[in-house]
Parts: structure tokens; C-alpha cells; sequence
């Protein structure tokens, strides 16, 4: 895509002189690296790591150090439990939920936009500021939004002739599709710019042919939109699978999981094993099984990526 | 960075041209430009209600905005009651503090050490180059979310938690802001440093005094979205912080919307003011958020 800076050819002048400049560079390199480094062993590939070493452990809280030797027994345990497998199947449901929504409605909210020839700021305002707004903020307004029988939500259903019923974050059949609501409206405007912006990577000159042959703009967008955007929507998808398999936000903050345990998902049954329970060792197997679950996909990602990029040049 | 959305604003290829070329289409180009600005207005509006429904809200008296959403759209007396009660109390104050003192040291320290390291990858030939960009591209895939446990006990360990830094140092390492620093990096012409290279400057003035003020957009970028992100973050702040003066404004509201009852003026008000210091900042620097934001996702 834009990645047209990335080919810049290495100046074949160093080269020449690369011996002695390739170990002086060694040192002052590493110097550059170490700061970020540090940070990345500490934080980022050292608790990966450990993660894994916890997992075989009964590591909890309460004690220090990792605990007595589990081996497989927390995945054991993990994959026999109900609400393992049901928080995944929430998680799961959704993205579900979520995705098609997500990349369809960005897709058009997109492709209409560029058509517009006023007022575009005042689109990418719309679509874009939520979701830029804290979780927190997001979950507030729509659970008042959501408040059963006197909520905007209940007006609107009322307006259009529907009953309202109990409410929809109260019921264990709808409260998932309450928080998919909320996260509709929240992380569309991420899809919609990553769509403007591969729409401005359209050749004008496409459509121009397009018209030339007597094509309708529904024929443009399907014969000329659609396809120039294919590298997008499967960037889009990939991004959206793995951001829906790590909800946590608005789980937490809109219905902590409930009605009873019929919105837990994935990261809160991890945080929960481990900071209320303090089974830190279970908690960690948990985590790897999501881990690899998201691995497997951003693997795919950045083969997908590739494999598109190779067939550009 | 990327080209984005700034030009070609205009682009609406065909419809000018179209309509008389091609006069007996059922469907030209006209109409369809008409169906499809009514179509992104509507949308447009709907999916500004919730904002200015919260924002009405908070705007209301609590007593009213209990009796439900038909009464807080027809009942305009306008009060700033439940602002002048939040912003009267320490609690938000303090919230703000833990936000900004975290967004901020954190968005420095990611800009200053992820530049560094692109710099290096970027213009410095040295060994075990390769081990590194390896180690950059199985960073960006580690999902850190999911690493909450491990972070915690690792925070725990070093005796950090309930203090600022066990939210900054967490969310330094991101990856993400190598990977468009060493692009951005990778664009500039090798040129303009020849000039100091030969006078004999050290790579660190090359990386400070050449490379660094050539890249303003990007560091506006990579500095507004981490800012933007340690501020939104709930999950760490929410299992880090425990005191209540320390807790993020996220953390903070979250932990204590239940004591707020049925007072949802209030609620509506808290939510707004978290939110607030984030739409400022989207005002004044759109561009670079939306540029920021497509480039993220797009090398992510």
C-alpha cells in the first residue's frame, strides 16, 4: 500500500568501507537499542516468557515465587471447565457480532464519504471522535442509553412501534448484542479511516474508464472499489478478529459479565482466576490458550500481508 | 508516512463529468450522489446522538434526568450542577493527575527510545541487525493485553504497583512505534547527513540534530496516539492501582459509578469530562490522529 518508502535503496557507499564502519556501528547501535530494548525484555518478551513458565506452576498470588510444579494440570483443568469454554464461546460470539458489522457499514460509510465533495470533516468527525473517547466514557453512555424501559434506547424501540422489553443489557439473550451495539459505534471510525485511506489510493483514472464504458456507480464500487480494496478489508479483518478476541473494556465496565456469567469473556475469566481466585499458575494457562488463539491469527496477518505485497511489485 | 486523507478531498471522479456524457443511464451519477449524501447524513447524525444525548444529560438536573430519556429531551433548563459538583471534588482532580502524568511521561519515553532503536535500524549496519527486526515483528503480534497476569506479578515483584510506573513502564515497549519510526526513518535521504557525517559527528548528534528535526509529523504522530492510548487504557490501571488517588480517570469512574445511584447527570457529566482533554486534542491535531492512526493500522 503506501509502503513506497520502504524500497529506498541502501546507498552502495558504505558498503565499500563496511569493514571498519560495520564495528564501530555495532557498538553505537546496540547503545541506540538498549533503552528500548530493556523495556521490551522487561515488559513485553519477559512476561511472555514467564507466562509460559506459570502455566506449569501453581503460582499464586499470595505466595512468592512460582509455586509447586503442575505440569499440564492447569490446562487440564482449564480445558475440562465450563466456563472456559463458554467465556471463549462469548468472546467468539462477539466477534461474531462485531466484525461483519464493522467491516461492511466502514466499508460504505467509507466509500460514500469520498463521493462527497463538502462537509467531508464533518463525516470523519461523526464516525471517526468515538473512537477516540475512553472505554469508560463509551460504556457510561450507552448503559444510561440502555437503561431498561425509560432509556433513549427504549424510546427509539417505542417511536418505532417495538414494546421494549426488559431491557437489553438485563437479559442473558441480548446483552452481548447490547456491548456489540456499543462497540459498533465505538470502533467503526477506526475501519472507516483505514478505508479512506486505501480508497485514495484508487487510481482516478479506473473510474474514468469505468464511466467511459457506462458503468453505474454501483457497478463502479462493485467492479472497481471492491476489488482495489481487497488488500484493505483483509487488513481490516485480521485487525478486527484479534482486537474482538481481546475485549475486556466494555464487558467489564457495561455488564461485568452478566447476567450471571452470560457475557464472560475470555480476558475477564483470566483476571478473574487470577485476581480473585489468586491462581495465578491456572490463570497463565488460560492466557497461553488465548495467546496462541491470537498468535495463529497475526501469523496469518502478516503471511496474508506478504504474500499481497509480493504480488504488488 | 502515509499519504492519507488529506489530498484529493475533492475526489468524486465521475460525477461531475458523467451525467451529460451518458444521459440515458436509469440511475446516473447525480442521483446517485443525492441518495448517497442523504443516506451519509442520516448516519452521520445517528451516530452523533449518543454523544450529545450524554451531553444533554449531563447538562440536566439529576432529578429530571432520573424520570428518563423523554423528559431530558424536552426539559431545556440547562445547568452546569453536576460539572461544578465533580469538578469540586479531589477525586477527578487527582484522576486527571494520574492521566496526564502517565500519558505524558509514557508518550515521551515510547518517542524518545522507539527512535532511537528505528534510528539504529535504520542507518547503522551492525551485527545481529536481523536478530533484532525479528524480535520488532514478533512484538507487534504479542498481544499485551493478555500478558495482565504475568505483568502484574512482574510489577509486583519489583515492588511498583500502586505507582505511577507500574502503568508507564508496561506500555513503553510498543512495538508498533519502532516499526513507524524506521519507516518514516528509511524515507529520509541519506544526503542531508552526509554533510555531518564528514565533519566527523557522532551518530547520536546525526540521530539528534539531523534525523529528529526532520521528522516532526511522525513524532507528532507516534506521540498523540500513545498519549491517546495510556489515557484509554482500563486494564492495566484498573489491576495496578488499587488507591483510589492514584487511579487514571477511566479506573477512577469505573470504580466509582455505582456510589453515583441514580444521580446519571452526574455519571453523564464524569463520563464527558474523561473524555474531554481526548476531544480537545482531536480538535487541534485531527490530521495527525487520522494519519497516526491509519498508519498504525495499516503496518501493524
Amino acid at each position: 500500500m503506501t509502503t513506497t518508502t520502504l524500497t529506498v535503496p541502501r546507498s552502495g557507499r558504505s558498503r565499500l568501507t563496511a569493514h571498519p564502519r560495520a564495528i564501530r556501528d555495532t557498538r553505537s547501535a546496540w547503545l541506540f537499542i538498549a533503552p528500548f530494548g530493556i523495556f521490551y525484555l522487561a515488559f513485553l518478551l519477559g512476561p511472555t516468557i514467564y507466562m509460559f513458565i506459570m502455566s506449569f506452576f501453581n503460582t499464586s498470588t499470595v505466595r512468592t515465587g512460582l509455586g509447586s510444579f503442575a505440569g499440564f494440570a492447569n490446562y487440564a483443568e482449564m480445558l475440562t471447565r465450563a466456563d472456559f469454554w463458554s467465556s471463549l464461546w462469548h468472546t467468539l460470539q462477539f466477534t461474531i457480532y462485531t466484525t461483519p458489522p464493522l467491516v461492511i457499514i466502514a466499508f460504505v460509510f467509507a466509500v460514500l464519504t469520498n463521493r462527497m465533495r463538502h462537509a467531508q470533516w464533518f463525516y470523519r468527525l461523526a464516525f471517526f471522535l468515538p473512537f477516540i473517547l475512553p472505554s469508560a466514557t463509551i460504556s457510561l453512555i450507552w448503559v444510561f442509553i440502555f437503561t431498561p424501559s425509560t432509556g433513549l434506547w427504549a424510546l427509539a424501540q417505542e417511536a418505532l412501534g417495538m414494546t421494549p422489553g426488559s431491557g437489553v443489557l438485563s437479559s442473558p439473550n441480548t446483552a452481548m448484542i447490547g456491548i456489540a451495539i456499543a462497540t459498533l459505534w465505538w470502533t467503526l471510525g477506526f475501519n472507516y479511516v483505514l478505508y479512506l485511506a486505501g480508497l485514495q489510493e484508487i487510481p482516478r483514472e479506473l473510474y474514468e474508464a469505468a464511466a467511459v464504458d457506462g458503468a453505474t456507480p454501483w457497478q463502479q464500487i462493485w467492479s472497481v472499489t471492491v476489488p482495489m480494496l481487497s488488500r484493505t478489508t483483509t487488513l481490516v479483518l485480521l485487525l478486527q478478529i484479534i482486537a474482538s478476541l481481546k475485549i475486556f473494556d466494555q464487558v467489564y465496565l457495561m455488564t461485568g459479565g452478566g447476567p450471571g456469567i452470560s457475557t464472560q469473556v475470555s480476558l475477564q475469566l483470566i483476571t478473574g482466576t487470577a485476581f480473585t481466585d489468586n491462581r495465578v499458575g491456572a490463570a497463565s494457562a488460560a492466557s497461553v490458550l488465548l495467546f496462541i488463539v491470537i498468535i495463529v491469527i497475526a501469523v496469518i496477518r502478516q503471511v496474508a500481508d506478504r504474500a499481497a505485497a509480493r504480488k504488488e511489485f | 508516512m502515509t499519504t492519507v486523507t488529506a489530498r484529493r478531498r475533492t475526489a468524486s471522479p465521475v460525477s461531475s463529468a458523467a451525467p451529460s456524457r451518458r444521459p440515458h443511464r436509469p440511475v446516473d451519477s447525480r442521483t446517485f450522489n443525492i441518495v448517497a449524501a442523504i443516506v451519509l447524513v442520516v448516519f452521520a447524525i445517528i451516530w452523533l446522538i449518543p454523544s450529545l444525548f450524554a451531553l444533554k444529560t449531563s447538562l440536566t438536573d439529576n432529578g429530571v434526568a432520573a424520570t428518563g430519556a423523554s423528559e431530558i429531551l424536552k426539559n431545556w433548563n440547562l445547568t452546569l450542577y453536576s460539572y461544578s459538583t465533580l469538578l469540586g471534588q479531589n477525586d477527578i482532580w487527582n484522576w486527571y493527575t494520574a492521566s496526564a502524568i502517565t500519558s505524558v511521561i509514557t508518550a515521551a519515553l515510547t518517542v524518545l527510545f522507539a527512535s532511537m532503536a528505528a534510528f539504529a535500524l535504520s542507518r547503522l549496519r551492525f551485527r545481529g541487525s536481523n536478530l533484532v527486526l525479528l524480535l520488532i515483528i514478533l512484538g507487534i503480534m504479542i498481544p499485551t493485553q493478555v500478558l495482565i497476569v504475568p505483568i502484574f506479578q512482574l510489577l509486583n515483584w519489583m515492588n511498583l504497583l500502586n505507582t505511577y510506573w507500574s502503568v508507564i513502564f508496561p506500555q513503553v515497549p510498543a512495538v508498533i512505534a519502532v516499526f513507524i519510526f524506521k519507516q518514516f526513518f528509511d524515507g529520509i535521504p541519506r544526503e542531508l547527513e552526509e554533510a555531518a557525517r564528514i565533519d566527523g559527528a557522532s551518530q547520536w548528534r546525526i540521530y539528534w540534530s539531523v534525523i529528529m528535526p526532520l521528522s516532526r509529523p511522525v513524532i507528532a504522530a507516534v506521540t498523540i496516539l500513545t498519549f491517546v492510548g495510556v489515557w484509554n487504557n482500563l486494564l492495566l490501571p484498573l489491576f495496578v492501582l488499587s488507591n483510589p488517588d492514584l487511579m487514571t480517570i477511566p479506573v477512577g469512574l469505573a470504580t466509582v459509578q455505582g456510589s453515583f445511584g441514580q444521580r446519571y447527570a452526574d455519571i453523564q457529566a464524569g463520563a464527558i469530562l474523561a473524555a474531554l482533554p481526548l476531544v480537545i486534542l482531536y480538535l487541534i491535531f485531527q490530521r495527525q490522529i487520522v494519519e497516526g492512526v491509519t498508519g498504525s493500522g495499516l503496518k501493524g
